[in-house]
């Protein structure tokens, strides 16, 4: 695909997995995302793993600086953004430092050696040079003068030399997507596109791609180039996509299949502000956004605004769910939809703010004041995303309830390619308001029970501006139908089961869980929310071990399916691995008796398939040899 | 129910069928009566107030007990929420009437946060604080506007902690709307309500409300048909501030600063003319620091009354624009927004 002539063959491989790393100014993020689009026009299947430092503007060239983007490419169907990388682009000595422990061991490096000078290595707290004191002897290793290539070829353009380096990313792009016989007609036509208003800037860029690229070409230091074919996929048409888009994208989905106005309200917070941002761009579809003041009016005004009729959703992570809590218990108690969206992330308090982990499903489960059953669902991929948000938001309308939607740091910033969905094959998702009296008083007169439950045992959603309907709502305990404030002893009991059955019946409008594999094996491993993709790497792991194991995947965390129980009867092993310390676990003992086995990390990195494979392993007794 | 009175000029028309449960005697009573009669007076008037479109938002304490007492559409919420949970129903809104109703310990305590951003950002509110100085519905601890030296069974030693000038809050909050009533002259609070009402944006209206049972006559001094006189400076724009039974008293500015005066001493020149329409907030807040104890001269009415951009319009507007100049979003054409490839 390239327009010069080859001078090496590429080889074809079935699968590499390359970490772009940097300094966090060195738009190592940009750099990978870019080669993943390529990868992803070239018919890749593929994975990411972005890794953000905590810090906005961490000094420079230290160890907290670093910045890493992991991409897994592949012609076959993947699921993670890899186990361990095969290529490390590091830019200087930090990023060496702190990402060579996870390269397989023989691994590439390619290094920009220009970044290492003596101020750099000691910013790290690298003693030695590594270049040269055998700590890279493992390794096969590529050293480019990244930056001094660059201004050279930016030389004969109106920048600055100091710009100039700056686009050494685009080198080190051009050198990799040559190395992988990346196309290079999409990253140029984006240079023109994303630098448009700023020629200099294209220019510097492009002909440090251009660069990179020559240099893979010329240089006798890359004896290799490797080729990943397409891997076979359905037809269709498909886009890259992370999470936190697909997530938008579900919700102005939502109103669209509710035909209702979207409203969010949202506080700034990571890794969720992403949500807020792509909402706000697409006002043409009648979206609200509401930046509040805090996390507490973000949610409440999503709460004015379900009252008011709309599809309402307050987005954050795991601290802002703590801070909403009161309000969800309230609209748990006025029976109003809305959707909370929880993007977790390493916890507790401040955490982890840019890793991913999946500890707030106790949160989201119980995390409220008095009974306030609610559903929770879960999202297992970027894609599944888009879907999630719709059916959370369905329930949301139909059941008159928060709903709380789980997806997490990984799936957020993740990209994936998705099968695009026909919009016309997507859910209904509708619901009347209630415009009608629908009783009758003591004299026959009509009147309107604002408590009076329909089939599903949801309440009229009856919104301001219906004349003869006016009511009030709040947080008092209410009287069965007519929602009159009442102390009652027994109207209290009943209500709180009231509300507890109609969260509970939602089990009879959700999918069956389903058992995938053989239904004959000893083992089951029961997962739930982004641990899908490492999951279905460790299946695979295990079966070349000689272990073949059967998978369970849970996206409706409250209720539960009401097949879950029997799908588990009948295995020996129970085996549960979550980025958390073990709670779904701890549901699944709770709920079903079952000797359910925990894997936990909480490393603020999603599985990779091996770690859960030896988790099954350990809890079977086997190894890799498949017996005990 | 055979006593349903169908004539919305009438204040029974207004009054929901629940039995209010505020303790005998409470001056939430007499704000109540005024709101249902000021309803009643712009049916009347033939203004489009609806119930279907009126909603009365509340937090928690004694005055959020308000909403279920109109018979409008109501929202009882959590402590201190109301204005936020009021600025979505309104953003979500803008045909309706949001009214805004809660104490001082609700919107001043728990709630300021909220309240001071209702305020700024202008949202279409008319927000109503009951200030009573006291907690009520907890049993009388002291709150935020209670004078230093409260005992209460939280201060037995007396509170050691500032009171918030509320006029002050508003106004350094930005408030586009500032005016003050009392619970006992139900014509002055009608006059503050639809003065509010006819306000486009945030409305603060601060109500002196007596709670008879936890900190009784904390406003006799000044709100006692005995005391009025001297004591209420009646603030009427384009006026000079005058008060007094014989107008013999009036405000004068020191450096900025407000402060009570002899006409017979300073002469009608120095009294300030009440400008309710200044952009500049300086007169508002300093008319709200005239009194910093409940025993003196106090200004009521309308403090600021000044035309800004309101918020929701502003939210409003923005989706048009963007409507206009996009198109209406179309699912379809949003899903293939990325870079896409096609598969055979
Ligand atoms: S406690 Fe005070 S404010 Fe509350 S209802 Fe009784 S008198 Fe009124």
């Amino acid at each position: 695909m390239t327009d010069t002539a080859d001078r090496v063959e590429a080889t074809p491989l079935d699968r590499v997995v390359i970490r772009f790393a940097g300094d966090s100014g060195d738009g190592m993020q940009l750099t990978g995302d870019r080669f993943t689009s390529a990868s992803a026009i070239a018919g890749n299947d593929l994975a990411t793993l972005p890794e953000f430092p905590a810090e906005i503007r961490a000094p420079q060239g230290t160890l907290a600086g670093v910045s890493a983007f992991q991409v897994h490419i592949s012609d076959h169907d993947i699921h993670t953004p890899g186990d361990a990388p095969d290529v490390l682009v590091a830019m200087n000595p930090a990023a060496l430092m702190s990402q060579l422990g996870r390269l397989v061991s023989g691994g590439t490096i390619i290094l920009n050696t220009d970044a290492f000078d003596e101020r750099n290595l000691e910013k790290c707290g690298y003693e030695a040079d590594p270049r040269s004191n055998g700590t890279l002897d493992d390794y096969t290793v590529h050293e480019v003068p990244m930056t001094m290539l660059t201004v050279e070829a930016t030389k004969d353009l109106d920048v600055k030399k100091r710009d100039a380096e700056r686009s050494k990313n685009f080198f080190a792009l051009g050198l990799i997507s040559w190395m992988y016989s990346r196309p290079e007609d999409p990253t140029l036509d984006w240079i023109k596109e994303k630098f448009g208003k700023n020629q200099a800037v294209v220019d510097a860029n492009t002909a440090a791609f251009k660069a990179g690229h020559a240099y893979g070409e010329t240089t006798e230091m890359f004896a290799n180039r490797y080729e990943v074919p397409a891997a076979p996929v359905g037809p269709g048409t498909y886009t890259n996509i992370n999470g936190n888009t697909a997530t938008s994208w579900g919700m102005i989905a939502a109103g669209q299949l509710a035909k209702l106005p979207v409203f969010l309200g949202s506080y700034p917070i990571t890794p969720a502000s992403d949500i807020l941002h792509e909402l706000s761009r697409h006002k043409n579809f009648g979206v609200r956004t509401f930046q509040a003041e805090d996390e507490i009016a973000a949610a409440g005004a999503a709460l004015g605004a379900a009252f008011g009729g709309h599809l309402a959703y307050t987005t954050t992570s795991g601290p802002g769910v703590a801070l909403k809590g009161e309000t969800i218990g309230l609209a748990t108690s006025m029976e109003l939809p809305m959707v909370i969206i929880d993007v977790q992330r390493g916890g507790p308090s401040t955490g982890l703010p840019t890793k991913t982990e999946a500890s707030d499903l106790f949160l989201a489960l119980y995390g409220r004041h008095g009974e306030s059953p609610l559903p929770v669902v879960a999202a297992y991929s970027p894609s599944n995303c888009f879907h999630m948000a719709i059916e959370a938001s369905r329930l949301a309308l139909k059941y008159r309830t928060p709903v709380i939607l789980l997806t997490d740091g990984y799936l957020a910033n993740g990209v994936e390619p998705w099968l695009l969905p026909d919009v016309d094959s997507l859910p209904d998702i509708s619901v009347d308001f209630t415009t009608e009296h629908n009783g009758v008083d003591a004299d026959g007169d009509p009147i309107f029970l604002p408590y009076l439950r329909d089939e599903h045992g949801s309440r009229p959603w009856a919104i301001p501006g219906t004349a003869g309907l006016e009511h009030r709502v709040g947080g008092l305990e209410k009287a069965d139908k007519t929602g009159n404030v009442s102390y009652d002893p027994s109207n209290h009991s009943l209500m709180t089961d009231l509300r507890q059955a109609k969260i509970d019946g939602i089990a009879d409008d959700i999918p069956l869980a389903e058992v995938e594999g053989s239904g004959d094996a000893d083992t089951l491993i029961v997962g739930w929310g982004s641990t899908h993709g490492s999951i279905s790497a460790a299946v695979e792991v295990l079966a070349e071990d000689g272990v073949a194991v059967d998978r369970l995947h849970v996206t409706h965390m409250a209720p539960l399916p009401k097949n879950l129980g029997e799908a588990m009867a009948g295995y020996e092993h129970i085996v549960v691995p979550e980025l958390n310390k073990g709670q779904f676990v701890k549901v699944l003992r709770g709920e079903f008796l079952v000797d359910a086995k925990s894997i936990a990390k909480v490393e603020g990195l999603p599985f990779t398939g091996r770690e859960i494979a030896d988790g099954v392993h350990a809890v079977r007794g086997s190894s890799q040899g498949g017996v005990a | 129910m055979t006593d349903v009175v169908l004539d919305p000029t009438k204040r029974g028309y207004w009054t929901s069928d629940q039995d209010v449960r505020w303790c005998p005697g409470c001056g939430d009573y007499g704000i109540l009566a005024a709101m249902q009669f000021f309803h009643a007076e712009l049916a009347a008037e033939g203004s489009p107030v609806s119930k279907e479109n009126t909603v009365f938002v509340s937090g928690i304490g004694c005055a959020a007990r308000f909403p279920y007492y109109m018979d409008t559409y109501g929202m009882h919420t959590i402590h201190g929420r109301a204005p936020a949970i009021a600025t979505g129903l309104a953003t979500a809104r803008p045909d309706l009437d949001v009214w805004v109703v809660g104490g001082d310990g609700d919107m001043l305590s728990i709630g300021g946060n909220h309240l001071i951003h209702a305020l700024r950002r202008n949202v279409n509110l008319k927000i109503l604080l009951f200030n009573n100085q006291i907690y009520g519905l907890t049993k009388g601890q002291y709150s935020p506007t209670s004078e230093v030296g409260k005992v209460t069974k939280s201060t037995p030693n007396g509170s050691i902690d500032n009171p918030f000038n509320t006029i002050g809050v508003a106004a350094g909050a930005g408030a586009t709307f500032i005016a003050r009533t009392h619970d006992l002259d139900r014509k002055h609070m009608i006059e503050t309500f639809r003065r509010a009402h006819e306000h486009k944006g945030a409305a603060f209206i601060e109500i002196y409300q007596n709670c008879n049972v936890f900190n009784d006559g904390a406003y006799d001094a000044i709100t006692k048909r005995a005391a009025r006189d001297e004591m209420m400076i009646n603030l009427v724009h384009g006026e000079p501030i005058t008060f007094g039974a014989d107008k013999q008293r009036g405000v004068v500015l020191d450096n900025g600063a407000a402060r009570v005066a002899d006409i017979a001493d300073v002469g009608m020149d120095a009294i300030v003319v009440h400008d309710a329409h200044a952009p500049d907030p300086s007169l508002a807040f300093a008319l709200g620091h005239l009194a910093s104890d409940r025993q003196s001269p106090t200004a009521f009415g309308v403090f600021r009354a000044v035309d800004g951009p309101e918020y929701v319009e502003g939210v409003n507007n923005q989706l048009l624009a963007v409507n206009e100049a996009k198109g209406p979003g179309d699912l379809h054409t949003l899903l293939h927004s990325g870079a896409t490839w096609d598969v055979a």
